[in-house]
């Protein structure tokens, strides 16, 4: 009988712990979106705890602002991350294939450096990055953000343990007997079969790259060409008190909507796969 | 012909195998191996930028080492340690506890599938943006400190950008909040891995949550909370976009906030690709350490819970 109080005395405070922290994840959203909706003015006066008329207001001032390209910088990071997430997990899937489905001299060698390099940063690189990319002419463009993630060591190694769990090498043997080339074998029968884990390292490499600051504020100079991430570093570096603070939340919200959006439709997938995929960022 | 086509094809397959994996090799080969010789070999010269003049490069030897010893560096990394501790103590602190109730089956915890969605939320929210909101929020005018002073709990505006106490703590609560609902999973699932015979017949021998917590859950989850503690190292000391917009760039007040990246960062804003280069090699040698304890761990027998549990249905061996 004790232990029973004891134990729904427990149940009560994990309950109230867990309103107070998800309570702290959602506040701080919830201000900014109710913000979002008021004009400066307003702003100004003091906080609302409801959202204001001037919702639509504040988003045209943001879509036609030319100091902040921000519609421009969502289109550019949509091409950086779609691009990036559709290479990384075609050539992941290739290589984790590569490795696992063949026998040859060098397997075991690739395996252990690909995990060597797991959790290698990518700053250690950065300064022979940048020289190597304006050698190569492509300092401040898109590309040099898109083409290294074809190397993703954390994507192949998720990619290679889920071959090892649901690719059985008997169905390779059996296409090729039924004279199925080796690429059309990978692209028309492994490729189908990985599609959940495909999916699940789709959503977090997009995601990774769309909150990827780091490289592309070194990469990128001109404003036409600058994604979500630099335009609020820019946002944060103007002279920032004498500005229209309405605007300033819209361009917050605009800049995590997308993300949110995708979470909003893909929780399940994305919670199921965090432990899935072991090493992350 | 059959066998002759036949007998091709098995001699041939090996070259399948580095086909299937020279795009990934040639891609880390040049956008990564090389910058990295790169960086290696103009760690040892003089070659920075000042004005419009670049000097160098000229070969100095350990020079740049040296320099960076005596320069700030160390504060810096200080500073990164600090930031990590007090993002990372209370984020594991907190997962563990949250972990062990989600899998505790007497304490049914309920919507836990609704907990679980928003706590891991902040960990996707762009980093920069979600430092620019708060550096919105906890402004003098911001809606923080009018809902404190509205609510009487302070009387006039605290200025949390200007002290160095208010500057970490912010940043210390970022990085808890983005990261505890991740850990919490990771946590959650290398318990579940724990086979439930364990536990009951710990709960026979009339052992209390309590112990159950200490004597059993904590000691068998011990490889997958080393695996969290050092890539959470790994990511402290990548620490870079939110100190970075929170403060501009600066690491205000006094830099007490700047991290080591964002030393390197402004090392190569300002093309001084020596220093960069050197300080560069300071980090990879401290991440090439920590890289390697994580790839034992990951290489053990049975590396962690959660790939187990996950797992568990699906394969059998290894």
């Amino acid at each position: 009988m004790k232990s029973k109080g004891y134990n729904s005395l427990r149940t009560v405070f994990a309950h109230v712990l867990l309103i107070i922290l998800s309570f702290l994840c959602l506040f701080f959203f919830y201000i900014l979106i109710i913000n979002a909706t008021h004009s400066h003015a307003e702003l100004q006066r003091g906080f609302y705890a409801l959202p204001g008329s001037s919702f639509l207001e504040n988003f045209n001032n943001v879509a036609n602002n030319g100091e902040f390209p921000m519609i421009r910088g969502i289109v550019n990071s949509l091409i950086v991350s779609g691009c990036s997430a559709a290479i990384c997990i075609y050539f992941s899937a290739l290589t984790a294939y590569g490795l696992y489905a063949y026998e040859f001299k060098m397997k075991k060698i690739a395996f252990t450096f690909i995990m060597a390099i797991l959790v290698m940063p990518t700053q250690v690189t950065a300064m022979g990055f940048l020289r190597l990319i304006t050698k190569m002419g492509m300092y401040d463009s898109l590309l040099p953000l898109i083409i290294p993630s074809i190397a993703s060591p954390a994507v192949f190694y998720f990619m290679y343990s889920y071959l090892e769990s649901s690719l059985p090498l008997s169905l390779v043997e059996a296409a090729r007997i039924d004279g199925s080339q080796e690429f059309r074998t990978f692209n028309q029968i492994v490729l189908p079969i990985m599609k959940p884990a495909m999916a699940v390292q789709a959503i977090f490499t997009f995601v990774g790259s769309w909150n990827n600051y780091f490289v592309p504020a070194l990469v990128i100079q001109s404003k036409d060409k600058m994604t979500v991430p630099i335009l609020i570093a820019l946002l944060r570096g103007a002279d920032y008190m004498n500005r229209d603070m309405g605007k300033i939340y819209m361009m917050i919200l605009v800049a995590i909507v997308p993300i949110i959006l995708i979470y909003l439709f893909l929780s399940k997938y994305i919670i199921a796969g965090v432990t899935l995929g072991g090493v992350k960022g | 012909m059959l066998f002759v086509q036949k007998k091709r094809k098995l001699v041939n397959y090996a070259k399948w195998g580095y086909i299937f994996i020279l795009p990934f090799f040639a891609c880390f080969f040049i956008f990564s191996f090389i910058p990295l010789v790169d960086t290696i070999r103009y760690s040892f010269y003089e070659y920075f930028r000042s004005g419009i003049k670049e000097i160098g490069p000229n070969f100095i030897g350990l020079k740049n080492y040296a320099s960076l010893m005596q320069s700030d560096m160390l504060k810096y990394a200080g500073n990164t340690l600090i930031l990590w501790l007090i993002g990372f103590i209370p984020q594991i602190a907190i997962a563990l506890l949250l972990a062990s109730w989600f899998v505790d089956v007497r304490m049914k915890i309920r919507c836990q599938q609704f907990f679980k969605v928003v706590i891991y939320l902040p960990n996707l929210i762009m980093a920069s943006a979600f430092a620019m909101l708060f550096f919105t929020l906890f402004s003098t005018k911001g809606p923080v400190n009018s809902i404190l002073m509205s609510l009487g709990i302070i009387g006039e505006a605290i200025d949390f950008m200007r002290t160095a106490l208010g500057v970490r703590s912010l940043i210390g609560i970022m990085n808890f909040l983005m990261w505890f609902g991740n850990t919490t999973i990771m946590l959650m699932a290398a318990i579940m891995g724990i086979s439930p015979d364990i536990f009951e017949a710990s709960e026979i021998d009339g052992c209390n949550s309590v112990q159950r917590f200490f004597r059993i859950t904590l000691p068998l989850i011990r490889p997958i909370l080393a695996y969290t503690l050092i890539t959470s190292i790994i990511g402290g000391l990548q620490m870079f976009d939110v100190p970075q917009i929170l403060t501009n760039g600066q690491g205000n007040p006094d830099r007490t906030s700047m991290t080591l990246i964002m030393f390197l960062n402004s090392h190569l804003r300002s093309k001084n690709y020596g220093m960069a280069g050197a300080l560069s090699v300071y980090l990879f040698i401290v991440s090439g350490i920590l890289c390697f304890i994580v790839y034992r761990i990951t290489n053990d027998d049975d590396p962690d819970g959660s790939k187990a549990a996950a797992r568990k249905n699906k394969r059998g061996r290894r």
